[in-house]
């Protein structure tokens, strides 16, 4: 397998960024972050050999992360979060699963955010039964329908099987969720499915989106997966065969000042 | 009461490719403009932090806020139609540049056939062909008089594609101004594969640059970097061809274009004859204004250009029961079912990166390029395999069988990401009399007016088209040297949940009759001839191709339109 990139320093793409960008620079239009880059540029060159950012972070398990703490779940909830969503993508040979990449952390954070609350959604009355092709038709909000969810597994499981969802053996946790995924619950109006299908959307965004928000602690779920998050530029190496291995960037390594 | 604000020459609702393209052409030519737009400015500046799947690719960033409009959907006229009230299906533009801002760039003519597509079938097959309650009809114009029109697009844009055309594609009067992208391992393996399958795969032309380029305009533009944040996404190189970094800078730079963002327009004022200007809110403030012009046009896609013109009662609506009338007429979409995925057990490939309109395409099953006479459907699609850059949320490949979620989702969907590759029919939609676009009679938008009604599903021609594609794509794909091969060839009821495709067409259709269409082939309106309606709205029906090439073709040449019609006035035909 190629091994091409990585270590290869970020430097190179951005050298290349400029090479391009900058032809534009005299032309009717300049690139609006031609000028941005460039300052970073002029600064990360006299760094120069210094490592990427990425590179040379610490390990992240020494320190805390203040980011790590919650502002829509409660504990139960958060708990029930973590366990579900351990179960959707579970730690294996491959690595962790998304409780140790923080997935729970990442739904938390977008049920408190625009996501949870359908800012950008059409949430005008009235709500109608609808067709299954007529998509998400309910009053609720997401973070609603989580909350509500979330208690359900609970519920559900005490019922089922007279313990907390947390408390399960993995194969029941499994045999919970199986019922929920299959919309084989009564929960008093809350569809189990759709309920289910948001939760399992969520893990997946928590373990593979920037660790901006919460998930993917480390990049660890990129790195399983041989992702190399966003780099500036293939240019050189679109035409190669194979997987082509590069250390993972993240939106952080793009901040300068 | 709208206030008033000093007349324009010209004033133009929307500020995408359309809009762009007409505002450059016109002002050019010295004419002053006005430039609506419903949301905000946008530039590459912001696009330094671009590359985040989460914001831009599953939340939408780029695209229309639904809480304040979206469209409501039924697919027939028995049942409810219900509010879109999160993205699924399509992805509506909005701010400076449209959607021609978070496009893929994936570039291609329509075929000769399409614009005549009623006549040749006819020709060639009967009448009879023509299944009941297919509404198929002519457009009013020819490739070849559209032929000077792409150039122009071409040029502009800096479209790169192969230095010769397939023998399946209209002539070509000059050649792509920029050589093609380069080849990816993958697109190489496609091309292959469809020489062995017995067929001629071309590179597909692409608005994402190969290479830096200065356009006739003068603006100077860097070489796409393969970066895999395209479609969804703003590109921070300019790189790909957008409003923003091409026609609207032009535009800018005569002094003669103002634009106004945050500027929704809800009414073209009109005395049924000609219209006197648009009204507008100016949405942070909520207050109202009338814009006299001499010129109104359209450019705000096809659901507001659709709505607009209802909203502001003119133009002929269309009634589905007697198939007459032409506002709202022809709504067609894009029949994305049929295809095959290949899974490579021993084979990698680095399908994180791509670009946009990276790919190689078969054009032997598109439009009438084969034989029809046995086959249960007319037109066809374009076969491609794309590396448009997959990104780890989205980019889960599992073969059939495969749980979603647990343990073998994990393992397998990971051990497939790098190991999968998929070839894709790009379907033709044909207009049927009941799929329109109407005013829903129940949900409004923030302002409080009529959203736009979808009545549209897939009939039994979208379903064999699928069929047939879809056996294609097998024959490609068996011959790529994949471990195996799955193929989609099932096509059930139109469902408005998952993405298919933004390539929305029709409702105020170009033609050469009155009674039929809504406009000529200038795209002025029959019945108020300063009044010019532009976009894929006038598609008669959609192509087995991406629209905007046409689009972008349709729009020069109403920017010429235009500008007739400012020095003499009257009707263009
Ligand atoms: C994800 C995606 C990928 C695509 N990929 C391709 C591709 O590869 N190839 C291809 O050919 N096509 C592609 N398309 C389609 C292409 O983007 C469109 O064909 C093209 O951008 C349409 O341009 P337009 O100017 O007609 O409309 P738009 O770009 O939609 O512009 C219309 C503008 O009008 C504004 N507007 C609407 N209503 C009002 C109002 N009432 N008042 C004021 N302003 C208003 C909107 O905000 C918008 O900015 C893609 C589309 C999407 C969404
Ligand atoms: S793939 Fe190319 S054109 Fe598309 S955003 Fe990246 S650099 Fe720009």
């Amino acid at each position: 397998m190629a091994k091409d990139g990585a270590d290869r320093p970020q430097d190179e793409s951005r050298r290349r960024f400029l090479k391009y960008t900058g032809t534009a620079v005299g032309g009717l239009v300049v690139g609006g972050v031609v000028g941005g880059l460039i300052g970073s540029q002029a600064k990360n060159a006299k760094e120069e050999p210094a490592p990427s950012p990425s590179g040379s972070a610490p390990a992240a398990s020494n320190e805390r992360d203040y980011n790590q703490a919650l502002m829509f779940f409660n504990q139960e909830q958060f708990q029930t979060a973590e366990a579900a969503a351990e179960r959707i993508f579970p730690t294996d040979d491959l690595g962790p699963g998304a409780k140790d990449l923080g997935a729970a952390f990442f739904i938390d954070h977008q049920m408190a955010g625009m996501y949870g609350t359908n800012a950008r959604d059409y949430m005008t009355p009235p709500f109608q039964t609808a067709e299954a092709y007529q998509g998400y038709q309910l009053a609720f909000k997401r973070q609603e329908l989580m909350a509500l969810g979330l208690d359900a597994l609970d519920e559900y499981s005490q019922d089922k099987h007279q313990s907390a969802f947390v408390k399960l053996s993995e194969d029941l946790q499994d045999e919970v969720l199986s019922a929920f995924e299959a919309n084989e619950v009564e929960l008093k109006g809350i569809p189990a499915a759709t309920f289910f299908t948001m939760l399992r959307n969520l893990t997946i965004e928590g373990v593979y989106a920037d660790p901006l928000y919460g998930g993917n602690k480390n990049m660890t779920g990129w790195k399983m997966k041989s992702y190399p998050g966003n780099q500036m530029s293939y240019y050189d190496a679109i035409e190669k065969d194979g997987l082509v291995k590069y250390e993972p960037q993240s939106l952080h390594d793009h901040l300068t000042s | 009461m709208a206030t008033n604000m000093p007349k324009a020459t010209v004033a133009i609702v929307g500020m995408g490719w359309v809009g762009g393209v007409i505002a450059a052409e016109l002002t050019k030519a010295g004419h002053d403009v006005v430039g609506f737009e419903r949301g905000k400015s946008r530039s590459t500046a912001d696009y330094y932090h671009v590359h985040d799947e989460l914001r831009y690719a599953n939340r939408y960033e780029l695209m229309q806020d639904l809480s304040k409009e979206t469209v409501t959907y039924r697919n027939n006229e028995k049942i409810t139609a219900l509010p879109m009230r999160t993205y699924g299906s399509f992805l509506l533009g909005n701010g400076l540049g449209g959607a021609g801002v978070h496009w893929n760039g994936q570039y291609f003519r329509f075929l000769p056939y399409d614009f005549q597509i009623k006549s040749k079938t006819v020709e060639r097959y009967g009448a009879g062909k023509i299944p009941e309650g297919m509404t198929i009809q002519d457009w009013g114009i020819t490739y070849d008089e559209l032929e000077p029109y792409f150039v122009k697009f071409e040029q502009m844009a800096g479209i790169s594609g192969d230095p010769t055309t397939v023998d399946h594609v209209g002539k070509m009067s000059q050649p792509f101004p920029i050589g093609p992208m380069k080849q990816s391992p993958a697109v190489k393996l496609f091309r292959d594969a469809a020489a062995k399958a017995g067929f001629q795969a071309y590179t597909m032309p692409s608005a994402n640059l190969a290479d830096n380029y200065t356009n006739p305009d003068g603006i100077e533009r860097a070489a796409c970097q393969y970066c895999g944040y395209c479609e969804r996404f703003g590109c921070e190189y300019g790189a790909k061809a957008d409003p923003c970094v091409t026609v609207l800078p032009v535009a800018l730079n005569t002094g003669k274009l103002e634009i106004r963002t945050f500027s929704n327009v809800t009414k073209i004022v009109h005395d049924g004859k000609k219209a006197s200007g648009v009204q507008y809110i100016h949405v942070p403030t909520g207050e109202e204004y009338f814009q006299p012009a001499d010129v109104v046009i359209l450019a705000s896609y096809v659901f507001s250009n659709t709505r607009l013109l209802l909203l502001s009662d003119l133009g002929k609506k269309y009634d589905p029961d007697s198939g007459t009338g032409v506002i709202g007429k022809n709504y067609c979409y894009q029949v994305l079912g049929a295809g095959t995925t290949a899974y490579f057990d021993d084979k990698e490939f680095s399908t994180f990166m791509g670009a946009g309109a990276l790919g190689a395409t078969v054009d032997e099953f598109n439009g009438d390029n084969f034989d029809h006479s046995e086959l249960g459907f007319l037109h066809g699609a374009s076969i491609s395999l794309t590396q448009t850059g997959l990104r780890p949320i989205a980019n889960n490949p599992t073969p059939s069988g495969t749980p979603s979620w647990g343990k073998d989702f994990k393992a397998t969907s990971i051990k497939y990401a790098n190991r999968s590759l998929s070839v894709g029919a790009q379907g033709s939609s044909l207009p049927f009399r009941h799929h329109y676009l109407d005013l829903d009679p129940t949900y409004k938008d923030a302002h409080g007016l009529p959203l736009i009604r979808m009545t549209f599903d897939f009939e039994d021609q979208d379903k064999n088209l699928v069929k047939h594609l879809a056996a294609q794509t097998k024959k490609i794909a068996d011959q790529m040297g994949a471990t195996k091969t799955e193929t989609r060839d099932a096509m059930t009821t139109y469902n408005i949940t998952p993405y298919q495709s933004t390539h929305n067409t029709g409702g105020v259709l170009m033609g050469d009759d009155p009674a039929t269409s809504a406009v000529n082939n200038y795209l002025q309106m029959w019945d108020a001839d300063n009044v010019f309606v532009c976009g894929a709205s006038a598609f008669a029906h959609n192509s087995g191709y991406n629209p905007t090439a046409t689009v972008g073709a349709l729009a020069y040449r109403t920017a010429e339109g235009v500008g007739k019609y400012l020095a003499k006035g009257g009707s263009l035909v």
